[in-house]
């Protein structure tokens, strides 16, 4: 296991910067979880560190040593691709043992048996090693492509939204189990995802990317409490946190521009008048869907409430996050 | 069935495609039918006007094919003594008797070293090309490829005299060596572009993913490209031995007595002992052989679709 330095990183594909000028620390240990909408650069970090894109600009370390001109396979990384990529000609079970059997790694027959049947025991793929990797469903091959990564002990895990493609349950479960692996094996792991869930309850770490530049680092609760900018804040909490002109309320700082209101932190029942629109009920809460002075806000309340569409409630912010006109946080 | 489905073709659609397919095929396999029907006829049979489709079969011109004969007198033959084998007997009919072997064996082998060997160095080079062209940033990238395309532009044949010039000043005339390399050069344009069709369609997603696992890109290649590829392989094969293996022109300027093929040998058959059809025919049966069985050996690896669905995209 081993920490990960990028410094500097810069890349650029065919005119388009994906990698501005990042530098990035992956604590030994961690679990570092970046987020970002398409295009941000998220898949780019992985590939760099991984080997299979080098940096125009900038070095890679891992374990402290540059990593320039190293291919993938002096690297010693394990990667989950978006794309499963299984290799469509061999079985699961090949599959797994693939890296295994890797000029690399060269494991004796044993051990490629035992920690198949472990990977697969932890995936629920056991039943599936015989198959053709091309028949399996997509969950599954997802899955394998875990699997794939798992069965190595490498300095670190690159995983690209590997439960993207898994059923509410299946992930639910794949998302403890990857989390107690990384606790068990104390295993480094860079992670993908677009998924909050997956990002505050498995992260030590969030990277928050936007265009190419990393613009916040920190732990899920310092990202999602205090963001540095309307873009970091939108990153994480679901409903997404509502963003409105700084006056709407009384008492905003001199130079905010607009006010981040977390649909938990509006405070119903004082305050001024908002209009019901709808009521979903989902459960365990309910999102209220208010408009308060010609905006749409969300807001989250009892899940027994019996307010209903077109009445009214009293609203106001409790702990408001105000932004400048540039979107970036004021202290 | 009354329910209407739009993927699945009616019960008329079936009945057209079927007989549009059986038609070709019989078009396709009758001058085939031909050729070895008209192995198995006597000279006279392979002859008669109009055609018989029905005959007494006979290996005469299987013999033929193989042997030279001498016609010889009464008391020749006499002097000769009475057959020994079956086949002595065969052509002891028409007052022959068999003076040794010809050389279609040593034709034939020159066809099947100069068509596989030529086979085997075209899908080497051009799956390396291939993959090079589809992989890498290789400089001038497509003015390379249509200059290579640009070989196929006009018939070999118009190069004929500057190859056979070379041919005699590099002393590869009449070599199986320089056949080998002549039928190479000719069809690896094919293959490469055919390969790099083959090879752009297998994601690039496996190499990465069997980099990281470990392996060297020769190795990833190796390993991962090459086995999902087999199918483009087989079918290039095909394309280039079939090429290699009925090549004429090249064949009668450049080989003669060493390196000489089985195309140039089998129309001088006929001039042994007057019109000897079946021989010729025989020949040609022969000839096809190799090639049939060839393609079906490859044929599972011409059903396509095995490597699709693996990566999403």
């Amino acid at each position: 296991m081993a920490e990960v330095v990028l410094e500097n990183v810069s890349k650029t594909f065919a005119g388009t910067i994906a990698l501005d000028n990042v530098s990035l620390t992956v604590p030994d240990g961690s679990f570092v979880v970046l987020l970002g909408p398409t295009g941000a650069g998220k898949t780019t970090t992985l590939r760099m560190v991984s080997g299979l894109d080098t940096p125009d600009r900038g070095e890679v370390f891992i374990d402290g040593r540059p990593m320039r001109g190293l291919a993938p396979a002096e690297r010693n990384v394990a990667m989950v691709f978006q794309q499963y990529s299984l290799y469509p000609h061999l079985t699961v079970r090949q599959n797994l043992e693939f890296p295994l059997k890797s000029p690399l790694l060269k494991t004796p027959r044993e051990e490629i048996d035992r920690k198949v049947s472990e990977v697969a025991e932890v995936l629920q793929i056991a039943h599936k090693l015989d198959n053709k990797a091309t028949a399996l469903s997509g969950g599954e091959m997802q899955r394998v492509s875990i699997g794939r990564a798992l069965v190595r002990d490498p300095q670190i895990f690159l995983m690209d939204e590997p439960l993207s493609s898994l059923d509410a349950k299946l992930r639910a479960d794949l998302r403890i189990e990857l989390k107690r692996i990384q606790a068990r094996s104390g295993a480094t792991l860079l992670y993908v995802t677009h998924d909050q869930i997956e990002a505050m309850t498995m992260a030590t770490h969030v990277g928050v990317l936007n265009e190419g530049k990393l613009v916040q680092f920190g732990s899920p609760r310092e990202v999602y409490e205090q963001p540095v900018s309307v873009y970091a804040a939108t990153r994480l909490g679901q409903p997404r946190i509502n963003v409105l002109p700084a006056n709407i309320f009384a008492g905003a700082p001199l130079g905010a521009a607009s006010i981040g209101l977390r649909p938990e932190h509006i405070q119903q029942g004082e305050g001024e008048d908002a209009l019901v629109k709808r009521v979903e009920h989902l459960g365990d809460q309910t999102r209220l869907h208010l408009t308060f002075r010609k905006h749409d806000l969300i807001t989250v309340t009892d899940a027994h409430t019996p307010l209903r569409g077109g009445e009214t409630i009293k609203i106001q912010p409790s702990k408001p996050l105000y932004f400048d006109a540039a979107g970036m946080r004021l202290a | 069935m009354s329910s209407y489905s739009v993927t699945e073709p009616s019960q008329r659609q079936k009945w057209f495609a079927g007989i549009l397919v059986v038609g070709y095929a019989l078009i396709t396999i009758l001058p085939l039918v031909w050729i070895i029907a008209t192995s198995f006829k006597s000279p006279s049979d392979a002859i008669a006007y109009p055609p018989k489709t029905f005959f007494e079969p006979t290996v005469e011109g299987y013999v033929n094919v193989f042997t030279t004969r001498t016609r010889l007198s009464e008391e020749q033959l006499q002097a000769v003594g009475e057959p020994q084998t079956w086949y002595d007997k065969l052509v002891r009919k028409d007052g022959l008797v068999i003076s040794g072997p010809s050389r279609f064996a040593e034709r034939f082998t020159n066809s099947v070293i100069i068509g596989f060997g030529s086979t085997v160095l075209c899908i080497v080079l051009g799956t390396a090309a291939a993959y090079a062209f589809s992989r890498f940033k290789v400089p001038l990238r497509d003015d390379l490829l249509f200059f290579i395309l640009s070989t196929r532009m006009m018939p070999p044949i118009a190069v004929a005299i500057p190859i056979f010039l070379m041919f005699r000043s590099l002393g590869l005339n009449d070599t199986h060596a320089g056949m080998i390399l002549l039928y190479t050069a000719v069809n690896l344009s094919l293959s490469v572009w055919l390969l790099k069709g083959f090879i752009d369609e297998i994601p690039v997603e496996y190499e990465e993913a069997a980099l990281i696992d470990g392996y060297t890109r020769f190795q990833a290649f190796y390993k991962v490209v090459l086995p999902q590829a087999a199918t483009g392989i087989a079918s290039t094969a095909i394309f280039c031995l079939i090429f290699a293996w009925n090549e004429y022109a090249f064949a009668v300027l450049l080989t003669s007595g060493n390196a000489q093929t089985a195309p140039p040998f089998i129309p001088t058959i006929i001039g042994v002992s007057g019109q000897d059809w079946p021989a010729v025919a025989a020949g040609a049966t022969l000839f096809l052989v190799p090639v049939m069985v060839f393609t079906i050996l490859l044929r599972k690896h011409l059903l396509r679709g095995i490597t699709f669905g693996a990566v999403r995209k």
